[in-house]
């Protein structure tokens, strides 16, 4: 079915142009948080709309689109936003990270290394590092101008008095190019030595908050952290119990009311690939039985 | 410690011709004086005098109309703002009047020692946290009080916080509002003891601003007083107070309740 009433992915053309306007200055500006004039979009604040509107900017009919809800092409964010460019662009979709050439994700890097041209589309609900320390708004922008950075350091210092160690794991504070701090959305930690060095375009979108940022390929992108607590991306100390894989990000899931759990690839894809391909975990139908 | 690159013979600080209106009234007028390395003075004056006007316009608060401001022969009123706010957390100090203006209340009282440790550049949890300590001890806090937060601390216990989180970069130059401001007479005596401790110790250049007469006469080598805005008295502390010459100066020294 197709929607003609509505232009190519949605967007008018020109807010398509206003929002590549603001694409392009965050490239050229490694970290730092462009506003733009975000559009209302046919889905709720908090189910990507930064995000869409970023994708609905990017996209050509060439493109093929995968969308990450969680490290999951499945689950509802994922399926609905796919399908929504399915109908108002056209695209053609796919599951395999290696095939598409604009991805959406929400919370996720697919394991998967991404390649030059590449396109990966991160949905952002706050894109202000320093927001929870520092509520005005006149004043973060003021401390992102002078580089005044001490705070995000204090929020850390924070964490290991109370815990012993940096708590903080997800939505990792980094630090682009050692000049901007930025919040890389909130992706586990996990997943944040990815951000640096990477060859894909890396692109953010805040619907609400309407700020745009983008990490142009190969950018230098530092988690912070103190000298005798440096940073670790740590994740579940288990192999997927699905495709065996000890390298990826898991996610834990509870089977009944007796404690039992299992953990499997966070990026299903990923795994999906893997099991294709003869690997096998913990619960696969030939494996060593639990 | 601070002392050794600041020259003794010129002042630290040299204020010309201040002036600051608040539209066609006059915040403080024409207010000029020199501050030398190691000097505490004092600025007393009834409410609306002006007092906190001139303390705002000299720590770069807030901007002045004229004048200049020369701190080590630079003018911190042309200087950029960049230049400024790395000086106010360098060598620059404020304590506010209230505690919950000069601390961040949901921030542990170590990460609020450490935060100017971390401005500058200190990456070492281990090394912060030792400095942090040692200063929560200098202010009499006990150690143990390290991970409390400011709220769970008494009015006077978050003043000395407040005093220890600026003074942690050794500062050359303090700005103090009204430090003892709110606190009962048994525990400012406690605090004004420990800020002059702490200021012959590290050398400090102060500039403070009160109307009690008893802490200027405690803490101050010279006073200034001001009335609607303009300094209509300026001498050394013991003089202005003993054989005060303005007739304003003489109700304010008369106003005080001898006990």
């Amino acid at each position: 079915m197709t929607d003609q009433a509505y232009n190519f992915a949605y967007l008018d053309e020109a807010t398509k142009r206003m929002i590549r306007r603001a694409l392009l200055k965050g490239l050229a500006i490694p970290g730092y948080q462009v506003p733009f004039a975000s559009r209302e979009m046919p889905m709720p604040y908090g189910w990507g709309t930064g995000g869409v509107q970023v994708t609905a900017a990017c996209l050509t009919p060439e493109d093929t689109l995968k969308v990450i809800d969680q490290g999951a092409d499945d689950t509802t964010n994922a399926v609905s936003i796919r399908k929504f460019f399915e109908r108002t662009a056209q695209v053609q979709t796919s599951e395999t990270t290696a095939e598409a050439t604009v991805i959406q994700t929400r919370h996720r890097i697919p394991e998967v290394a991404l390649t030059e041209g590449q396109i990966l589309v991160y949905q952002v609900p706050i894109p202000e590092p320093l927001r929870f320390l520092e509520p005005r708004e006149s004043e973060t922008r003021r401390m992102h101008a002078l580089e005044e950075y001490g705070l995000m350091h204090v929020k850390l210092y924070e964490d290991i008095a109370r815990h012993g160690a940096i708590a903080t794991s997800y939505a990792y504070p980094v630090k682009v190019e050692g000049r901007y701090v930025m919040d890389p959305s909130p992706i586990p930690k996990f997943d944040n030595p990815k951000l640096g060095g990477n060859a894909a375009i890396q692109l953010f979108g805040a619907g609400r908050e309407q700020r745009i940022y983008a990490l142009p390929p190969y950018t230098d992108v530092v988690s912070l952290d103190f000298e005798d607590h440096p940073f670790d991306p740590s994740k579940a100390d288990h192999a997927c119990d699905l495709c065996g894989s000890e390298v990826s990000y898991l996610d834990e899931v509870i089977t009944d009311d007796k404690g039992s759990r299992i953990f499997v690839c966070s990026d299903t894809s990923y795994c999906t690939t893997r099991q294709d391909e003869g690997h096998t975990g913990r619960l696969s139908p030939e494996g060593e039985a639990a | 410690m601070t002392m050794h690159d600041v020259s003794l013979d010129q002042p630290l600080f040299r204020v010309e011709g201040l002036t600051k209106r608040y539209g066609k009234r006059i915040g403080c007028a024409d207010v000029s004086f020199d501050l030398w390395p190691g000097e505490v003075l004092g600025i007393v004056g009834e409410s609306g005098s002006g007092k906190s006007t001139l303390l705002g316009c000299l720590a770069g608060h807030m901007q002045a109309d004229e004048g200049k401001i020369l701190y080590r022969g630079r003018n911190t009123l042309t200087m950029p703002e960049p230049e400024r706010r790395v000086l106010s957390r360098t060598e620059w100090a404020f304590v506010h009047q209230n505690p919950r203006d000069g601390l961040r209340m949901g921030v542990s009282a170590g990460g609020n020692v450490g935060e100017r440790l971390m401005a500058i550049g200190a990456r070492n949890y281990g090394d912060i946290r030792e400095t942090a300590a040692d200063w929560l001890g200098r202010v009499e806090i006990a150690g143990e009080r390290i991970d409390d937060r400011p709220r769970q601390f008494s009015g006077g216990m978050q003043q000395r916080l407040q005093i220890a989180r600026n003074l942690v970069t050794s500062p050359r130059l303090v700005f103090m509002d009204e430090p003892t401001g709110g606190l009962d007479v048994s525990v400012q005596a406690r605090l004004l003891d420990l800020l002059r401790g702490l200021v012959r110790d590290m050398g400090l250049s102060v500039i403070i601003v009160t109307h009690d007469l008893a802490v200027a006469r405690l803490l101050a080598d010279r006073l200034m007083v001001m009335k609607d805005g303009h300094v209509i008295e300026h001498g050394l502390t013991d003089q202005v107070l003993d054989d005060p010459q303005a007739a304003y100066t003489q109700l304010l020294v008369s106003s005080v309740l001898q006990v």
